[in-house]
């Protein structure tokens, strides 16, 4: 979870904004960089608000061990779409079929597994493999055969729900076994013991911090030596400290219900692996440069067919693993299953700060823009206000998160 | 006497942390054209904003006087209910549209019932074109048009609307040698019926031409109006003031010492994406290290086309030829290929084609080479900002940093961003597509001085341009393309503008 919590750590300060300061000293100060992250943090402050907000109206239900552990377990899914979904758009497109395949992998899956008794990975590896199939019909459509990304994965969201019908025969299978169960309801603990929490779930966030640290660090030496600005050793200290209070607070609240869900751990991985693979790789550098600007990309060399495949073929890998999460965690197939997830998602990567014409948004922006949902959702669902009200809420905040983007971006003239 | 149309008086106008134009005075008599010139970024466009009413009354200080009476525009409506009107550089034609169509938008013919009148429309509209020599049917729609034609329509536009001060930003700039004279004879056409024009221009042989007084800003200020029928006001005198300084020489000098053939096309063939008809016909030319080569050729010769064809395919289908690099026959049928061939194309339009306007510096730089800066598919980041670096000092990058994003450059600067992007694949031969065109003397300048210092380190260059002077000023060798075929082939030394003219137009005839 690393990521989720942490301020940009990349983003360089401009010197621009603090000419003497940075080119004197080779740091900035707290003015410049709060400043300069503005727009950035804006969506963590907005996070921070509505967690506040959200634990004072339900007295701290919110923040309690076993409610915490609720979220993760209940909006996992609509994350790991995010992460899939948030690539996509800043590549100029969008997925609106995910919804479907998540009920397809997940009903292929429980035909496998419940029907068929096949044991249980065998399941999601074939909910993974008709996932990533999925994934290059789209990615053939659209890179290949120029149809737009909207008319296809809407074409995608009939097809894969009719098929899912079709795979059920129009019923529920459930229950599954106890081993598929716990991909989303497992925990891992009890591994080290304790007293009424658990060492493990502590261990693994004390090492998160820690790798926090050092890859922070590193990253502040190796910029060090290229004669970048890097932020003053004492706002480095506080900043690591304060988002390792946060870690090992949210860590001790985790600890002490029912320890480190399996899914918070598939979370994280995917989490820190696209952030890195969107931020580091050539491929991730393409897909920024398509969104942004077509076709000065293709005349660039930026083989843009292929790198809009893998897009959508790995839009389709999400989607099974989501599949399969949420298959899971209702423990069981239904033709209904995964309606309007790419809805949530969706909202999520823009709340996050992607741009609707591309080549703007972050994972990490996406996955804070998916928890605020999250938060939203399930401080609405303790307070006991019914689903309409809800629906009206998490529709005027998307408005609002998106009006206030746009504004931001206006004034700053800045794109990322 | 002289009867002064329009006053502008101590304009300041200020963006967030800039100060664009400070006590900008502008005074243009009636009936004459008054030319505006200036570096990039000088102010020009900005000041042509204050008068349009793009900026609002209230937005700037100053004030305007039109007619001797002050004027407050809220918005272009108000400039142009008191007839001024504005062209931009890029043109607001809807294309899909007809002429008629986009002549009355905003400003329909109703007849009955607040029903459009089309044959009202139509009629006015025809008489409208003929008015400023433009013969084609109103219902044409805009995009079946040249740049030429659609620049006529826009100022038959104003004309319907009781134009009498017409403002047109940078209107040769896109124009060919002979859609331009034709639009400077229309200017004075106007200028003969009481229309007053205010023009900006980087083409200083146009403005000696036909302008009537030349106002010149430089850095937001207005440095001096030059009055071009009293004095003898030379290009020279004009560009003085643009930079502050004389220009020894526009085109730097450069010993020309070509080495051994880099590339060499032969008979190569391209026909149009979705049209039957043959873009570039039969082409061969070849280009040797060290040396710079141009390509000439009126607009739809077909000049672009035959390079973005070479250039990994990038345009055209059934393309047939040969391309031989260092000798070697290479088959590059992606960009990649092209790019691993050592051959860069920096593209006529860096806007749309050339830079991913809201990334940054650093990113746009490396976009074409990232594999350099990769291993195992992971960037170095650091590395990246140390190439950027490098190519900010090397090219003389004017950004507050590498970080900057590239759409609020200007437009020289941004054009540096591109040659930067492609000098990084580490080409053998480079073609430019127009590399100066839209950018300040300044500038222009500094990219010829690039362009030197590359033929130097042994870098074969094609430059395409549409100015004659700037081809012969920086070439070692000109070709001439018309209708998609080559027409000439001249040592500078023995082209001339007339005789490359003549070659650009020779078989126009011919093909129709």
């Amino acid at each position: 979870m690393t990521s989720i919590k942490t301020p940009s750590t990349e983003r360089p300060t401009p010197p621009d904004s603090t000419p003497a300061a940075a080119l004197h000293s080779g740091t900035s100060d707290l003015r410049a960089l709060v400043l300069n992250n503005l727009r950035q943090s804006g969506i963590y402050v907005a996070l921070v608000v509505i967690v506040a907000l959200f634990a004072l109206l339900t007295d701290g239900v919110l923040l309690s061990p076993g409610n915490i552990t609720n979220i993760v377990l209940q909006y996992s899914y609509i994350l790991v779409l995010a992460i899939g979904m948030v690539i996509l758009i800043i590549g100029g497109h969008i997925d609106l079929s995910v919804g479907s395949v998540v009920a397809l992998t997940g009903a292929v899956s429980a035909v496998l597994v419940i029907q068929q008794g096949h044991p249980w990975w065998v399941g999601i590896a074939a909910a993974l493999a008709v996932g990533i199939a999925v994934g290059a019909w789209h990615g053939f459509w659209v890179a290949y055969a120029g149809i737009p990304a909207f008319i296809v994965t809407l074409a995608g969201m009939l097809l894969f729900r009719g098929l899912t019908l079709q795979v059920l025969d129009n019923i529920s299978l459930s229950p599954f076994p106890a081993e598929y169960q716990k991909v989303a309801a497992g925990f891992l603990n009890g591994l080290l013991g304790g007293q009424g929490f658990d060492a493990f779930t502590l261990l693994i966030g004390a090492l998160a911090v820690a790798g926090y640290a050092v890859s922070g660090f590193r990253t502040r030496l190796a910029r060090i030596r290229y004669q970048q600005p890097v932020e003053s050793f004492p706002l480095f200290v506080a900043r690591v400290v304060l988002v390792g209070a946060v870690l090992m607070y949210f860590a001790w609240q985790l600890a002490h219900a029912r320890g480190l869900p399996i899914v918070l751990i598939i979370l994280a991985v995917l989490v820190l692996v696209y952030g890195l693979l969107t931020r580091r790789t050539v491929f991730g550098r393409q897909v920024y440069a398509i969104g942004g600007n077509l076709s000065a990309a293709a005349l660039s060399g930026v083989k843009v067919r292929t790198v809009n495949f893998w897009m959508f073929v790995n839009m389709g890998f999400l989607a099974a693993v989501a599949g399969v999460i949420y298959s899971s965690r209702s423990n069981g197939a239904q033709p209904a299953a995964g309606n309007m997830f790419e809805l949530d998602a969706i909202a999520a990567a823009f709340i996050g700060g992607a741009a609707v014409t591309g080549g703007v948004g972050t994972v990490v922006g996406a996955m804070v823009g998916g928890l605020i949902m999250a938060v939203m959702s399930n401080g609405m669902q303790l307070m006991g206000i019914d689903q309409s009200t809800q629906s009206v809420v998490k529709g005027l905040v998307l408005l609002v998160a998106v009006a206030f983007d746009v504004y931001n971006k206006r004034r700053a003239g800045t794109a990322r | 006497m002289d009867d002064t149309i329009l006053e502008m008086r101590g304009i300041t106008k200020t963006f967030p942390g800039v100060t664009a134009l400070e006590d900008v005075s502008l005074a243009v008599r009636r009936g004459e054209i008054h030319a505006i010139c200036g570096e990039n970024g000088a102010g020009k466009s900005t000041l042509m904003k204050v008068l349009s009413g793009v900026h609002p009354s209230g937005s700037y200080d100053g004030e305007i006087l039109f007619d001797g009476k002050p004027m407050q525009f809220r918005g272009i409506r108000d400039s142009e209910a008191n007839g001024i009107v504005i062209i931009h550089q890029e043109l607001a034609l809807v294309p899909y549209l007809s002429i008629a169509e986009n002549l009355f938008l905003g400003n329909e013919r109703r007849g009955r019932g607040g029903l459009i009148d089309w044959n009202k429309a139509n009629a006015e509209a025809a008489e409208l074109l003929a008015s400023v020599g433009l013969h084609e049917n109103p219902v044409t729609p805009v995009i079946q048009l040249g740049v030429g034609k659609q620049q006529l329509v826009e100022i038959a536009k104003a004309l319907s609307k009781k134009v009498r001060l017409l403002i047109l930003d940078e209107p040769t700039a896109a124009l060919n040698d002979v859609d331009s004279a034709h639009l400077l004879g229309l200017l004075r056409q106007l200028k003969e019926q009481g229309i007053t024009c205010i023009m900006i221009s980087h083409k200083l042989n146009e403005i000696t031409a036909i302008a009537d007084s030349t106002t010149v800003i430089r850095d937001g200020r207005t440095v001096e109006t030059l009055d071009m029928r009293a004095d003898d006001v030379s290009q020279q005198r004009i560009i003085r003031g643009m930079v502050g300084r004389d220009i020894e020489s526009f085109y730097p000098d450069r010993v020309s010492s070509p080495g051994e053939e880099v590339l060499r096309i032969e008979d190569w063939s391209v026909r149009h994406p979705t049209q039957e008809r043959m873009v570039v016909e039969g082409v061969s030319l070849s280009v040797r290290a060290g040396e710079v080569v141009g390509i000439a050729g009126l607009m739809g010769a077909g000049r672009t086309e035959l390079a973005m064809s070479v250039f990994g395919r990038s345009y055209g289908r059934d393309i047939h030829g040969k391309l031989f690099v260092r000798g070697r026959e290479v088959n590059a049928r992606t960009v990649a290929e092209a790019i691993d061939n050592g051959i860069a194309y920096v593209t006529e339009d860096r806007k749309r084609y050339g830079l991913n306007l809201i990334d940054d510096v650093r990113r746009n730089v490396s976009a074409a080479a990232l594999d350099r800066l990769a291993r195992l598919g992971w960037v170095n980041g650091n590395e990246e900002i140390k190439v950027a670096e490098a190519s900010r000092k090397e090219m003389n990058i004017r950004t507050p940093s590498v970080m900057a994003v590239v759409g609020k450059l200007s437009g020289g600067n941004q054009q540096k961003v591109v040659l930067s992007k492609w000098l990084f694949t580490d080409p053998d031969v480079l073609i430019l597509d127009e590399p100066t065109r839209g950018i300040d003397v300044g500038a222009k300048y500094e990219i010829y001085t690039i362009i030197n210092r590359l033929v130097a380190a042994g870098k074969a260059v094609i430059v395409i341009s549409s100015e004659l002077p700037e081809l012969l000023g920086m070439c070692d060798r000109i070709y001439t393309l018309a209708a998609g075929r080559i027409t000439g082939e001249k040592p500078v030394g023995e082209a001339t503008q007339e005789s490359l003219m003549e070659l650009m137009t020779k078989d126009k005839e011919l093909v129709g």
